[in-house]
């Protein structure tokens, strides 16, 4: 029964330092470097209860599919037959060559679904653990990694299909491919970030998430998911300006062999540092106000 | 380092922001000007007064009941005390390890099987592989569950939610330890086992604080008492004192309004 003892408790709480002896110490007015303080404290302990993040995402999937036998390889089927048939319909729409152009789709649409998803969940994330963030003090940070965890697990599940339509077609992988790597670590940051954005302002303004929709709808018709940029020609030139272009392109052109320019990288960046800053400052002024608002 | 809990002028009000209608706003202005807790606050937005205005502090060995009338404020106070709201005004400090049983339900999810809302509660706690899988079966053990125990949570009946999830808290031995009255409440047979576990937890635990109506529990465990009426603190002493002067205002005045005419 003494599943947790005392000593171990005090000893968890005490290694942290002299502050951190207060399993509670909240007050109202505080001004914003204490309040940064202790949106940081959420970061950290949020760290420390990583396997709780991922438990809960991984039950979340779990829940999805109990009793179906193909279960999270549902997802897979899906996108490949979504894949299969849109593949060979748009490479005869935009007279392209099918062995140029579904690696590119394949790609474009299984990174685009995890960027759509991230933040169209994003947007219920705090909502949606109503029943948790009221009946316990779990930091916030803890409902962000499950998300992402959850969306990288099946992401994981897609990832088959990449794998199958490029040994079909024998599209040739280099070295450039890591590229891509740096480039999913930004989109990881830049998804807690919008992921806690949105959640914190769709928990107050319920009216957030169709317009977040709608928005997601127009950038995926706009930010070239189905066309190839070139396709544009001279016309694209707008495409540097829409983060949702350069920020695919950043993990989807290393992968194709091929790796993105200077003005990419640039404005993925400043598009990301914008978005991070704005996310850490909207924390900073709601985080003590998100259990009163689900 | 001794376990304490220090509250100053704890203040929590709740936003009314959604579904509110110019009329219901109106009603609920009107009827504020009686002394409700419906009021207007500086940015003019309507908000329900909680509570207010609580001050106490409590040191290592104290154990402290907190009574009053539905809605006094009661789940409010150990929510915040809990950390779960921080103050609209004033300060919370707690120093220790702090364990808080406040609802049935308390994070559980009613899809999921009661041996995963037990691994979902140890990752909580921090607890690894090992830790978890006597946690499970402790619990298990404990809350009588049988077969049940492979199964979601919806599929159970009340009764049983409430021992899986009295079983879960009581298995956290914490310096603080803050408890909702449910937790007192079960079916007879399961109450008397229930009330050793509960006692060992209480009597391990350095600060108690309990809500409840039941004034045997109270007398026999608490060494203070808090009467919370209206989110405020009306009354704050020794068990006796509060208790009987608890009981006479409700007796006269909640249960039977016309008494306080005569």
């Amino acid at each position: 029964m003494d599943l947790i003892k005392h000593s171990q408790m005090a000893q968890m709480a005490g290694s942290r330092g002299d502050e951190a002896n207060f399993a509670i110490d909240l007050r109202h007015g505080l001004g914003l470097l204490a309040r940064h303080r202790m949106a940081c404290k959420d970061v950290a302990k949020g760290i420390e209860l990583w396997r709780l993040a991922l438990t809960l995402s991984w039950l979340d999937i779990r829940l999805r599919y109990r009793g179906s036998i193909l279960g999270p390889f549902w997802l897979t089927l899906s996108t490949a037959l979504m894949i299969g048939s849109l593949g060979f319909l748009y490479a005869f729409l935009f007279h392209t060559p099918i062995r140029d152009y579904l690696p590119f789709l394949t790609l474009s649409l299984i990174l685009w679904a995890f960027i759509a998803t991230i933040i169209s969940e994003g947007c219920t994330v705090f909502v949606a653990a109503e029943g948790m963030i009221r009946s316990m003090r779990i930091p916030f940070s803890v409902y962000l990694g499950q998300l992402l965890a959850r969306n990288i697990l099946i992401l994981g599940h897609n990832i088959v299909v990449i794998v199958v339509v490029f040994l079909a077609f024998q599209v040739p992988v280099s070295v450039k491919a890591f590229v891509a790597v740096p480039g999913f670590a930004v989109w990881m940051i830049d998804g807690v970030a919008i992921a806690l954005l949105l959640g914190a302002i769709c928990a107050r303004f319920r009216d957030i998430p169709p317009i977040v929709g709608s928005i997601m709808q127009i950038a995926f018709y706009v930010s070239a998911v189905m066309f190839k940029p070139e396709f544009l020609g001279k016309r694209g030139w707008f495409l540097l300006y829409d983060p949702f272009f350069t920020l695919l392109q950043i993990v989807r052109e290393p992968l194709l062999g091929v790796i993105p320019g200077y003005a990419t990288y640039v404005s993925a960046l400043a598009f990301s540092i914008m978005l991070c800053a704005l996310a850490w400052y909207t924390f900073l002024r709601v985080r003590h106000r998100i259990a009163f608002w689900v | 380092m001794a376990a304490c809990i220090d509250v100053q002028n704890l203040q929590i009000d709740f936003p009314l922001y959604h579904g509110q209608s110019r009329s219901l706003k109106r009603t609920l202005l009107t009827r504020a000007k009686g002394g409700s807790r419906v009021e207007q606050n500086s940015q003019h937005k309507t908000v329900i007064r909680a509570v207010r205005n609580i001050t106490f502090s409590l040191r290592a060995g104290e154990r402290l009941g907190i009574v009053g009338h539905n809605g006094a404020g009661k789940t409010t106070l150990l929510r915040a005390l809990a950390g779960v709201y921080e103050p609209v005004g004033g300060r919370v400090q707690i120093r220790g390890s702090l364990n808080a049983m406040l609802d049935p339900g308390q994070g559980m999810n009613m899809e999921l099987n009661g041996r995963e809302n037990v691994a979902l509660r140890g990752r909580f706690h921090r607890m690894d592989h090992h830790k978890i899988a006597s946690f499970q079966e402790d619990v298990r053990d404990f809350a009588e569950l049988g077969d049940f125990f492979e199964l979601p949570l919806r599929t159970y009946s009340s009764g049983m939610i409430v021992r899986l999830a009295f079983a879960m808290a009581t298995a956290i031995r914490p310096e603080v330890l803050l408890m909702d009255e449910w937790f007192l409440a079960g079916d007879a047979s399961f109450r008397s086992k229930a009330q050793e576990r509960l006692e060992s937890v209480v009597r391990g635990a350095e600060i108690l604080v309990l809500s409840t109506h039941i004034n045997e529990i109270i007398r026999s465990w608490c060494t203070r008492v808090i009467w919370l009426e209206e989110g405020r603190i009306c009354a704050d002493g020794e068990p006796t004192h509060v208790l009987s002067a608890f009981s006479d205002k409700s007796a006269d005045v909640t249960l039977f309004p016309e008494a306080a005419l005569t």
